[in-house]
């Protein structure tokens, strides 16, 4: 049984009494939508690395443990009820700049532009980020570093993305400051508790990336 | 009713071309006095969104999730097609079209697929420039892999994660426009009805799911992209929040509903568990590019798999279809593997799982090759099953995936009521009876970006829309009536749960309107379908008010509305007495157990029209003319 399908039980049991269920997220239940997400005895998606809360499963626990959950803590992302928080915050980081500003239609050919394979690869790796928000709780100033570099260094490893490189870093920065988010402080949580295992050398290319655009070379 | 697909004259790969060119424009300066309400934020919402938006209408985008990226595309696995000819190994246009329309067993319109398939390298295009991180080779060019039901090697991807990089795309494009200013986002909000003001779609009533407030959204035009209804099944692999309500409160406005027993079964899925599991995951139908599906020679071979011999293994898709293999359609591997497990050589503990061996593969290509093609999916499926298909096979059984089905649309994508736009999943439109995979990416796509910012636009530019304000009575009585069933359900206060309700459907569903299909089953579905509708009116349990977040209260009335589809969607499958694609109707079977179908008597959409609830649908009857392609009995031997 996986930990959802746990929390499916306890609620069923509760409206059978006339209770209200325990408000929480979820959709994709495999891991891909990013809208799962709470603290498990403290740790952000629970204790399985690399693993969003919907993939956890009951075998992680024994008999008899007790488990306290808790929501996503963060002035940034306010609690809603229970344990569902807003994360529009992430949309508007995004809004700031997290895209290539290419309209429909006219499009070059998609074999124009050959990317060697180690740079698709490392923007890959960047991109697979599901916007779930356990960065931020599980750090300890709330920064929303890692999810901000992650679009950066994904568009920022693409020949595809360097029209806007400078803009974007600075727009995406400044966004994610005024959303309330602490700075980042290279303690590296948050890469420890991400289910898409995003590097923590997508922050250094963030701040690289941020420092040039600034110093304007 | 007539239906008219209003498919444009001439010879078939001009038809688009002309069409796109008789359409009416709307000039750059009046674009913006127009509003369009979108719902839904996948492939086709989000591409519609962000490209409406770039033109300069006024978009008004609304999503149940949280934040629009959550849409359900983002879980899609393996590709995307497009008639790249890349590979130089004999694609084209002409042959995607081809093997579309075979694929959907010869239930699907022409010019829809033809294109479709058209607008397929368009999207490749496109999202290259986007910055979608798809595979490539060394040399930097793009990378393709097969996928079932074609011969050559189109399907672009992005690892096991290519619908999230084509869906974040989408909507990262989006998120421009809502930074331009041409697209508002109204996210948490759930779409409970439509509104028709003079015989046109004129807006929308949703229920704000924090606040648990009813909205009147007005605008000019109302474009539905709201997926497919493969959760009537209760176990499905789509995600536990997609649901029917909006088609379906769209049908109940008129709008009518088209082919509901076109259900795709997909043959790849994680087998069930138990009676707690709340959701089937797939594994990608790429995985049979290197993947070799097998059972037991022998009932009751009880030995593990790694421990049964090659001779002792029945490879059956290989032995069956040998041009195909393992990489046959989905309705055809999903048919068989039910066939051996109904003989007795199921595996695994249920018996009702097959086995999906990469043994071959790994010797082949080495470990580390197949982990970089398929790792996520691998790891998925460890952490789903505790087991390691590096050292052992999987273990798969075929699951609802996909529903052909949707509201019916003309050529433009407007359904019958003027002015409702239905793109994506949602709609009938292009896969027929059974959709080739790798092609849900590509109709989304190609609707929303390429499809509706020109048909939209004649229907805008050839329409007098007088002002209508939220203040009109239409807006007055949709809001009524939905205040009015939020309140119903709430006022019950009895004593089974949602869930409970909505499994019960779902395993009436799947044992008499899945895999196969008889008379006497689906009538058995059609007096009880009914019996449970009453059930839910009687007894079920919704605690909380209805003005905050109320999860249980969104998800009773998803059920209620499923309870009220279901019933269409078993009289439309008895209603079609021929087997064709994902319909199997064990009555109409060649002697060799394919689907056999009856051209002479079923060649047509049904498009029902809702005549009210528990009251016999009117059925609409648009035949299927086939100009380009001679229907045949498929054959994938």
């Amino acid at each position: 049984m996986s930990f959802l399908e746990m929390l499916d039980v306890v609620n069923e049991q509760l409206i059978r009494k006339h209770v209200e269920p325990i408000a929480f997220d979820s959709d994709c239940r495999e891991g891909i939508c990013g809208t799962c997400g709470f603290l498990v005895n403290g740790r952000p998606h629970g204790p399985e690395p690399c693993t969003t809360v919907c993939q956890l499963h009951m075998r992680a626990f024994r008999d008899g443990d007790t488990i306290t959950l808790e929501p996503w803590r963060a002035a940034a992302f306010p609690v809603i009820k229970d344990l569902v928080v807003d994360r529009s915050a992430f949309d508007r980081i995004i809004q700031a700049g997290g895209y290539t500003s290419a309209n429909v239609g006219g499009a070059p050919d998609g074999n124009a532009l050959p990317i060697p394979k180690p740079a698709a690869e490392a923007a890959f790796d960047a991109a697979q980020c599901i916007g779930c928000g356990a960065c931020v709780a599980a750090c300890k100033n709330a920064s929303a570093a890692l999810f901000t570099s992650a679009k950066v260094a994904h568009l920022a490893h693409l020949p595809q993305g360097q029209v806007e490189r400078q803009a974007r870093v600075l727009n995406m920065v400044s966004r994610m400051d005024r959303e309330g988010f602490g700075s980042c402080s290279n303690e590296g949580e948050c890469e420890a508790v991400c289910p898409k295992g995003i590097s923590l050398t997508s922050i250094a290319t963030m701040n690289r990336e941020f420092w040039r655009a600034l110093l304007g070379s | 009713m007539t239906l008219d697909s209003r498919t444009p004259s001439g010879p078939l790969a001009g038809k688009w071309d002309r069409h796109r060119f008789e359409s009416r424009l709307v000039n750059p300066a009046n674009r913006r006095r127009h509003s369009v309400i979108i719902v839904g934020t996948g492939l086709a919402g989000a591409s519609a969104a962000s490209s409406l938006g770039e033109l300069g209408y006024q978009v008004l985008s609304f999503c149940i999730h949280d934040s629009p990226r959550r849409a359900h595309s983002i879980a899609a696995q393996g590709g995307i097609n497009a008639a790249k000819n890349y590979q130089n190994d004999g694609d084209s246009i002409q042959r995607l079209f081809y093997d579309t329309i075979k694929g959907g067993d010869y239930r699907a319109r022409e010019a829809n697929v033809y294109r479709l398939a058209q607008l397929s390298v368009n999207i490749i295009d496109q999202c290259v420039a986007q910055g979608v991180p798809f595979a490539r080779e060394y040399g930097g060019q793009l990378d393709n892999r097969s996928f079932g039901g074609a011969q050559v090697s189109r399907t672009f991807y992005a690892r096991g994660q290519t619908g999230q990089q084509l869906l974040l795309g989408a909507y990262q494009s989006m998120m421009r426009q809502v930074q331009r200013g041409s697209v508002t986002v109204f996210a948490q909000r759930e779409m409970l009805d439509l509104v028709i003001v003079d015989g046109r779609a004129r807006g929308i009533i949703c229920r704000n799911l924090i606040t648990g407030r009813l909205e009147r959204h007005v605008a000019d035009a109302v474009c539905l992209a709201t997926g497919g209804y493969g959760t009537a099944y209760y176990l499905s692999t789509n995600a536990v929040n997609s649901n029917v309500t909006a088609a379906w409160r769209a049908h109940k406005r008129g709008a009518l509903f088209a082919n509901p027993c076109f259900t795709q079964i997909h043959p790849t899925c994680i087998p069930v568990s138990g009676d707690h599991q709340s959701k089937l995951t797939l594994m990608s139908e790429s995985l049979r590019n290197d993947g070799r599906v097998w059972v037991p020679k022998n009932a009751g071979d009880t030995r593990h798999p790694n421990d049964i011999p090659d001779g002792d293994r029945d490879y059956y898709l290989e032995r069956k279809y040998p041009s195909f293999g393992n990489l046959v359609p989905r309705d055809v591997a999903s048919r068989n593997a039910k066939s051996v497990c109904d003989e007795g050589r199921g595996v695994g503990e249920s018996g009702l799982a097959v086995y999906l061996d990469f043994r071959n593969s790994i010797e082949r290509v080495g470990h580390d090759v197949i982990a970089a093609r398929y790792g996520n999916l691998f790891e998925m499926y460890r952490k789903i099953t505790d087991q390691d298909p590096y050292k052992e096979p999987m273990r798969i059984y075929p699951a609802i995936h996909y529903t052909m089905g949707g509201l019916w649309v003309d050529y433009n994508l407007m359904s019958n009521v003027a002015g409702l736009h239905v793109l994506g999943e949602a709609n009938f439109s292009d896969h027929g009876a059974n959709r080739l995979g790798a092609s849900a990416l590509m109709q989304g796509l190609a609707d929303g970006y390429f499809v509706i910012p020109y048909t939209l636009a004649h229907y805008l530019a050839s329409t007098s829309l007088p002002t209508v304000t939220a203040e009109h009575d239409a807006f007055a009585e949709a809001e009524a009536s939905v205040q009015g069933r939020i309140d119903r359900i709430l006022a019950v206060k009895g004593s089974k749960t949602p869930r409970e309700l909505h499994r019960e459907l779902g395993r009436l569903l799947w044992d008499e309107v899945g895999m196969s299909r008889t008379d006497a089953g689906l009538r058995r579905a059609l007096s009880r379908i009914p019996q449970l509708r009453e059930e839910f009116w009687q007894n079920v349990s919704v605690p909380g008010e209805t003005n905050n977040l109320n999860k249980n209260l969104e998800y009773a009335g998803r059920v209620a509305d499923y309870l009220e589809f279901a019933e269409l969607l078993a009289l439309d499958a008895l209603e079609r007495r021929e087997s064709c694609g994902g319909h199997f109707r064990e009555e109409s079977q060649t002697p060799d157990g394919e689907a056999q179908r009856d051209d002479a008597n079923f060649s047509y959409v049904a498009a029902w029209e809702f005549k009210g609830v528990g009251a016999m649908p009117a059925l609409h009857k648009e035949p299927l003319d086939f100009e380009y392609v001679k229907p045949s009995q498929r054959s994938y031997k």
